[in-house]
C-alpha cells in the first residue's frame, strides 16, 4: 500500500508552503481584495519562475512533468495561503482542458505559454444566475465565431485565453478562444471573493477553435469539470485546515471565564468535527488525485466525492472558525472572512454541492454494483 | 500513489488467501451480519475450532512477539489478514477483546512464567478472557470505579460490581481493575488482578439490550479472594497498567462487514414512494450521497493508515475518526431506511419487513456503536485534545481524595 504523495512531492509542498507564508501572506491577500487589481503579479511571476504554472505539463511542452499529482501539492498551499493569483482558472481549468482535449496544435502554441507564466487562461461556462445547463446556454458557436455573454468568468478581466462552452448545431462543444481580439469586451463584476476577480465576457464574432477531445462536447466539457473538481478540493482542504489552526489558536489564547475557550467542550467538540470533515476530504481528494493520475475510469465518481466532500468541509471550517473568534471574526480586521468568502466561492466556482451529489449518485446507480 | 502490496505484503497476503480458501467459507451475501445475537454452544465450538486452525497455521497473535507465542510481525500483516479474513464466513468477536487487550495487558506486565502459563492458551481459542472495567459508577469516566480490594495475607478480597462486561457469561478470565485505596486521589487508589472467572463469589448476570440481544453482563463481586500473584503492576498503578489494556485496541480496518451505502441503495432501488422509486427520490439521493463521501472517506483514510504502517510508520491522527463517523452515519441511514418504508417502516417481522429487517436491527444496534469503546463525546475530546492539541477540561476531581470525590444519585 503506497497511497500517499512520493517524497520529493513532499519536499515540494514543503517548499511551496515556506514560499506562500513569505509571499502571500494575508496583507497581500488583502491588497487584491481591497485594491482594483485582479490578481498580483509578482507573486504570479515568482510562482512561474518557479515552474508552478508548467507542474502538471510535460516536459517536451516546456512544463516541469510532475503531472496531475504535483499539481495537487501545490493546490493545497495555494488554498491554504489564498494566494490572489489566477491559478486555479489557468492551472485545473484551461490547461487541464487543453490536455484533455486540445489538439497537438493547439497544446504545442498554448501549453509552452502557461507554463512559462506568459498567458493566463480561464473557463466560461455560466451565464449568470441558475445553473448553465447545455439547453440554456445562449452563447452559440456559428461559422467559426462566438456571440455571447459569459458571467461570471474567473480571472475574466486577466485572462489571455478562455475556454469557452457555447452552443453550436449539433449541440454544446467546448471552444478555445484568444481573449486578445477586439470583438471581447471586460467588464469587471463585483462577486463575494474579490481576492479572486471575476468579470463578465462579452463575445462578438470572435474567432475560436472547437476542442476535439475524442468525445462529443458534453463529455469534454464533463472530463473539464471533473477533474478541476479534483485539483479545487486540494484547494479546498488547504484553505479547511488553514481555518481548522487559526481557530484553534485563537482557542488556546482567547479566555473566558477564566480559562482558555478551548477547554469548553462546546468548542473541543465543534473543532473535532471540523478535524472529522477535513481529514474525510482529505482522503477522498487523494483518491481523486490517484484517478486524476492515472486516468481511471473511476474518475467520474472519484471527483464527485472529492467535490462534495471538500466542498462540506471548507465550508464548515470556514464558518466555525469565525463562530470560535465570535465577535471579532466578524471584523475586517480579522482574517475570518477572507476564508469564509473563499469557501463560498469555490464552493459555487464549479458546479454546487447539490450539483455534485446528484451526480455522484447517478454514477452509483450506473454502476451494477453500486458503491 | 498506488494501492499495491509490496512484495513481502503480497507474499503474505497470498499466504493467508490460501490457507483462508483451504479452511474456510467464501463469505455470501451478508451471511455476517446475521450472525447468532447470543453466542451459544454450537457457536463457541466453531469459534474454538476456528481459532486453532489460525493459531497451527501462524495466524494468531500475528503482531504479538515470539516471547508471547506469537509470529512477530508487523501491524500491515494483520491488516492483511484481517482483509483476506473478512472476504470469508468465519466466527468472529469471542476472541477480540481477550487477545486484542486483555492478554497483551498480562504479557506487558506478568513474568514469563505468567506468559507461557496463559498467552498460547488464548492463542490457541482454549481460553476466553473479558475485560472486567466499566461500573455503574465509571464508565467515561473509568477511573471513577469504586469495586474495593482488600489485602488479606497473601490474598485480595473483591467486593463489588462490574457492568457492560462483554461475554463475561462464557469467559474463562477477567482482567479487572478495583480501587484498593479510597484516600488517595482517584487515579493513585487503584489496583490490577486477573482471575479465573469461576472462583467463588463471582455472580454473572446478562443484561437485556434494547434490540433485545444479551452481549454483555454485570458481574458481582462477593468476598471473591484472588491470589497476590494475579495482581498486575503495583499496588496503587493499576491505572498504568489499565492504559496497557486501552490502549492496545486493535486496528479494525479489515473492513468489517457492516450496513453501509451498498445495501441503502438495494432498499431504496426496490421501495415505491409517491414520485416513483425511493431511489429516484431526491431527499434520498442527498443522504445517499452523504453517507458515500463518508464512507468512502473513511476507506481512504484507512488507506493512508495502511500506508503508514506499510513503511513501518506510526499511523497519523487520521486513524482515529472512524467510530466517530460510522456511528452516527449507521444510525441516521437506519432511520431514513425505516422512514422511506412510511407506515410499513414500523415492522419488524422479518417475513414481511424488506431485506429480513436488516435496517430495523441496525436501529436498535446502533446506539450502541456511539457509546461502545469510547462514547462520541470522549472521542470528541480525545481528538480535540490530542489530536488538536486543546487544553484537558477542568477538573474538580484531580488531586482530592478519592473518597472526597463528588458524586451524583446516579453513583451511589
Amino acid at each position: 500500500m503506497n497511497f500517499d504523495f512520493s517524497d520529493d512531492l513532499k519536499l515540494l509542498k514543503d517548499e511551496a508552503r515556506k514560499f506562500l507564508d513569505a509571499k502571500s501572506d494575508s496583507t497581500v491577500v488583502r491588497s487584491i481584495l481591497e485594491g482594483p487589481d485582479g490578481y498580483d503579479r509578482q507573486l504570479w511571476s515568482d510562482m512561474a519562475a518557479m515552474g508552478w504554472t508548467g507542474a502538471s505539463i510535460p516536459e517536451e511542452l516546456g512544463g516541469a512533468g510532475l503531472g496531475a499529482l504535483g499539481l495537487c501539492v501545490l493546490a493545497e498551499e495555494i488554498g491554504r495561503s489564498l494566494a490572489p493569483v489566477p491559478f486555479a482558472s489557468t492551472m485545473y481549468f484551461a490547461a487541464e482542458a487543453l490536455m484533455a482535449g486540445g489538439s497537438d496544435a493547439q497544446q504545442r502554441t498554448w501549453l509552452p505559454k502557461i507554463a512559462k507564466g506568459d498567458v493566463i487562461g480561464t473557463f466560461a461556462l455560466a451565464e449568470g444566475p441558475g445553473k448553465a445547463t447545455p439547453k440554456r446556454l445562449r452563447t452559440t458557436y456559428r461559422n467559426g465565431v462566438l456571440t455571447g455573454e459569459k458571467l461570471p468568468v474567473p480571472d475574466g478581466m486577466a485572462a489571455d485565453i478562455a475556454i469557452v462552452v457555447a452552443q453550436t448545431e449539433r449541440g454544446v462543444g467546448v471552444f478555445l478562444a484568444d481573449l486578445s481580439h477586439a470583438g471581447v469586451t471586460r467588464e469587471h463584476v463585483e462577486t463575494l471573493d474579490e481576492s479572486r476577480k471575476q468579470a463578465r465576457l462579452t463575445f462578438s464574432d470572435v474567432p475560436a477553435e472547437p476542442l476535439a477531445g475524442g468525445g462529443g462536447g458534453e463529455r469534454l466539457l464533463a472530463t473539464i469539470e471533473q477533474r478541476a473538481a479534483i485539483l479545487m478540493a486540494f484547494e479546498q482542504v488547504g484553505g479547511a485546515q488553514r481555518c481548522l489552526e487559526m481557530a484553534r489558536d485563537y482557542a488556546l489564547e482567547r479566555y473566558a471565564f477564566g480559562r482558555p475557550i478551548g477547554s469548553f467542550q462546546a468548542i473541543k467538540h465543534k473543532l473535532a468535527d471540523v478535524y472529522v470533515a477535513t481529514e474525510l476530504a482529505r482522503s477522498n481528494a487523494y483518491y481523486g488525485a490517484w484517478a486524476l493520475s492515472k486516468n481511471a475510469p473511476q474518475l467520474p465518481l472519484a471527483a464527485a466525492t472529492a467535490r462534495v466532500c471538500a466542498n462540506e468541509a471548507f465550508w464548515l471550517a470556514a464558518k466555525e472558525n469565525i463562530q470560535v473568534h465570535g465577535g471579532m471574526g466578524f471584523t475586517w480586521a480579522f482574517d475570518c472572512h477572507l476564508y469564509y468568502r473563499r469557501a463560498k466561492s469555490l464552493a459555487v466556482a464549479n458546479g454546487s454541492t447539490r450539483l455534485w451529489k446528484e451526480r455522484l449518485v447517478a454514477e452509483l446507480e450506473s454502476q451494477n454494483a453500486p458503491a | 500513489m498506488d494501492f499495491e502490496d509490496s512484495k513481502e505484503e503480497a507474499e503474505y497476503r497470498e499466504r493467508a488467501r490460501s490457507f483462508l480458501a483451504r479452511n474456510a467459507k467464501p463469505r455470501t451475501g451478508k451471511g455476517m451480519l446475521y450472525r447468532a445475537a447470543q453466542a451459544d454452544e454450537s457457536i463457541l465450538n466453531e469459534a474454538l475450532e476456528w481459532q486453532t486452525r489460525k493459531y497451527e497455521a501462524g495466524f494468531a497473535g500475528i503482531t504479538w512477539p515470539k516471547e508471547w507465542g506469537g509470529q512477530g510481525l508487523s501491524a500491515i500483516n494483520q491488516v492483511i489478514y484481517d482483509q483476506e479474513e473478512a472476504q470469508f464466513s468465519v466466527p468472529r468477536g469471542i476472541y477480540d477483546i481477550g487477545l486484542g487487550m486483555c492478554i497483551p495487558t498480562v504479557c506487558t506486565w506478568g513474568n514469563q512464567d505468567v506468559r507461557d502459563r496463559y498467552a498460547v492458551k488464548a492463542l490457541r481459542g482454549e481460553e476466553i478472557w473479558c475485560q472486567l472495567f466499566s461500573e455503574p459508577a465509571g464508565g467515561s469516566d473509568l477511573a471513577a470505579l469504586r469495586t474495593r480490594a482488600v489485602r488479606d495475607g497473601d490474598d485480595w478480597i473483591i467486593n463489588g460490581q462490574k457492568i457492560w462486561t462483554s461475554g463475561a457469561h462464557y469467559s474463562h478470565y477477567g482482567v479487572l481493575v478495583t480501587r484498593s485505596d479510597f484516600d488517595a486521589p482517584k487515579h493513585k487508589g487503584l489496583t490490577y488482578f486477573f482471575l479465573d472467572m469461576r472462583t467463588p463469589g463471582v455472580e454473572i448476570r446478562g443484561i437485556k439490550q434494547i434490540s433485545g440481544a444479551s452481549h454483555f453482563n454485570e458481574v458481582f463481586f462477593n468476598d471473591v479472594r484472588i491470589p497476590d500473584s494475579q495482581r498486575l503492576g503495583k499496588p496503587g498503578d493499576g491505572w498504568k497498567v489499565s492504559l496497557t489494556t486501552l490502549m492496545n485496541e486493535r486496528f479494525t480496518i479489515g473492513g468489517r462487514a457492516g450496513v453501509d451505502v451498498d445495501e441503502f441503495i438495494e432498499l431504496a432501488r426496490g421501495i415505491e414512494l409517491e414520485d416513483g422509486p425511493a431511489l429516484k427520490n431526491p431527499t434520498v439521493r442527498d443522504k445517499i450521497a452523504d453517507w458515500y463521501v463518508a464512507s468512502r472517506g473513511l476507506k481512504y483514510s484507512h488507506f493512508r493508515t495502511m500506508t503508514a504502517l506499510s513503511r513501518g510508520d506510526t499511523p497519523g491522527p487520521e486513524s482515529s475518526i472512524g467510530k466517530l463517523v460510522t456511528g452516527p452515519k449507521l444510525q441516521n441511514m437506519s432511520a431514513m431506511a425505516l422512514d422511506i418504508l412510511e407506515q410499513g417502516g414500523v415492522i419488524t417481522d422479518p417475513d414481511v419487513a424488506p431485506m429480513a429487517a436488516l435496517f430495523h436491527q441496525t436501529l436498535m444496534t446502533s446506539p450502541s456503536s456511539r457509546i461502545a469503546g469510547g462514547s462520541d463525546e470522549i472521542m470528541r475530546n480525545i481528538i480535540a485534545e490530542r489530536v488538536l492539541g486543546l487544553p484537558a477540561d477542568m477538573r474538580v476531581d484531580k488531586d482530592v481524595p478519592f473518597n472526597k470525590v463528588p458524586t451524583g444519585k446516579g453513583s451511589k
